[in-house]
């Protein structure tokens, strides 16, 4: 029942938020406030969580393939398609439930339990136009950014793991790389991206939106927008994959 | 002017009051008592459609707040200034851009006509030259000071003050106080005031309210207070530990 309450509830938020989108005087500051609280300032964390993933992928898949029935290059390509296909968009998703998402609940959930959301209303404002809309447009538009960028260095963190260790010269890995390079690939990675950014930062509005109860209120609903924006970034993964591959 | 009409709320099965019901002219100062935890807050928010309630009414100016559609009701709001107790200051800019806030978005004025409006109010709160700081520095008072500014930079026509001097020092509440009495004398500004601070009530209001028992337990002029009898109003003062 109180699923289903907060489903409603959610789907209210998104209604009023999608009703006042062409309010864009209201909420043009915050936006750009967002692009660089949500992108510009995200590029360290996924850039290393980018450079690390590719290089324990290139060990563990050399180490896995270590025969002579395959040519070394195949780490390679299959370096190069499981980040692009999947790990820069899921891994980049998860740590951003962390970063970008608790970081939006708390601010929010802080706004609410102080009656600063309350001051914004009774003064006329629409806090939803204020603080959801910018919140998430920016998760739309930078998500499928740091995704290109946990991409690029997750192949690089391959390559220079790969060089490195001495497992396989870099011009034989990117020949892998390149040789199944699908661009198609890199689509469906921007798609399920666009749609991370939506579902971490609408959570986690939501829940900072509906806060209550002081200090402890907030930490709970950081916690729940955290653990709820993983677990549907999982789903929507799995969604994704069984329609679109 | 508003009216207040059979309103009745509660929060799952706790029952905060019921059929409240009193009318506030303008430019009159009310102010709203009673003991912690009794609804004064919630009264309040309802004024504002910040709440609405199970049952009842309430009337601005001819206006149904409750039957109003989203954007008629955020142009109600817009006659309203509310402090909030602990003052609802936006964290994220400084003192000035606070009290610029409404200003900026609701009117058309240029950065150097908000300049003067703003240090106008910041003048009158006694608190010129602090516009720079971040409110994270402001003290208690000084952030109350703060949100009152900024409920009245868009002069409003009714300004709701919930608790606007609790935690205060004597001479922080009694400057509160003379500037609630200026707004209200000056500034023409019909006043609501929630507190338990009798020496405010005294102070500045024109008619009490008192909150008792789940519903409007009393009211009349502050004339009619001294000379009450109610004996649970007359309890409450006496718990006050102030004389009248």
């Amino acid at each position: 029942m109180e699923a289903i309450r907060q489903l409603g509830q959610y789907a209210t938020l998104l209604y009023h938020a999608l009703r006042s989108i062409l309010e864009f005087s209201i909420y043009r500051k915050n936006l750009f406030q967002e692009f660089v609280k949500i992108g510009y300032e995200s590029i360290p964390i996924i850039m290393l969580t980018g450079v690390f993933t590719g290089a324990v992928l290139t060990l563990q898949t050399a180490y896995q393939l270590d025969t002579d029935f395959y040519p070394a290059s195949i780490v390679g390509s299959i370096v190069g398609q499981s980040i692009i296909i999947e790990l820069a968009a899921v891994i980049g998703a998860l740590v951003l439930a962390g970063k970008v998402g608790a970081r939006i609940s708390t601010e929010i959930g802080t706004m609410r339990v102080s009656e600063q959301i309350d001051a914004l209303e009774s003064m006329g404002f629409n806090s939803v136009t204020f603080l959801v809309i910018p919140r998430v447009l920016s998760g739309i538009f930078m998500f499928p950014v740091l995704y290109v960028i946990a991409a690029v260095t997750g192949i690089l963190g391959g390559l220079l793991a790969g060089s490195l260790d001495g497992i396989l010269p870099a011009a034989e890995f990117m020949q892998g790389a390149r040789e199944f390079f699908f661009p198609e690939d890199v689509v469906f990675g921007v798609v399920k991206s666009f749609v991370f950014g939506f579902v971490i930062t609408s959570i986690s509005s939501f829940k900072g939106y509906y806060a209550s109860g002081g200090a402890e209120g907030v930490g709970n609903a950081t916690t729940q927008a955290t653990v709820l924006s993983c677990i549907y970034v999982l789903l929507s993964d799995f969604v994704l994959a069984a329609l679109l591959l | 002017m508003i009216e207040i009409k059979n309103l009745s709320k509660s929060f799952g099965e706790n029952l905060v009051w019921e059929n409240i019901k009193f009318d506030i002219s303008d430019g009159e100062t009310l102010a709203i008592i009673g003991k912690s935890g009794c609804g004064k807050s919630v009264l309040l928010k309802h004024l504002n459609a910040l709440l609405y309630p199970d049952k009842g009414e309430v009337v601005i100016d001819g206006y149904k707040l409750f039957e109003l559609s989203y954007a008629e009701l955020r142009k109600i709001r817009q006659k309203f200034g509310i402090l909030f107790q602990g003052g609802a200051l936006f964290d994220s800019i400084n003192t000035f851009e606070n009290v610029a806030f409404p200003l900026r978005y609701f009117t058309n004025l240029g950065e150097l006509e908000i300049r003067k409006k703003v240090e106008k109010a910041l003048e009158m709160v006694n608190l010129i030259g602090s516009g720079d700081k971040p409110t994270s520095a402001l003290s208690g008072g000084m952030r109350k000071r703060v949100g009152l500014a900024r409920a009245i930079i868009l002069e409003p026509e009714y300004v709701l003050y919930d608790e606007p001097t609790s935690g205060l020092d004597p001479q922080t509440s009694e400057e509160i106080n003379d500037l609630i009495i200026y707004m209200s004398e000056q500034l023409e500004i019909t006043s609501i005031v929630i507190t338990h601070d009798m020496h405010s009530v005294l102070q500045i209001a024109e008619k009490v309210m008192f909150l008792d028992q789940k519903k409007l337990s009393w009211h009349g002029t502050i004339e009619e207070m001294k000379s009450s009898t109610d004996e649970s109003l007359l309890d409450f003062i006496k718990a006050s530990e102030y004389q009248i």
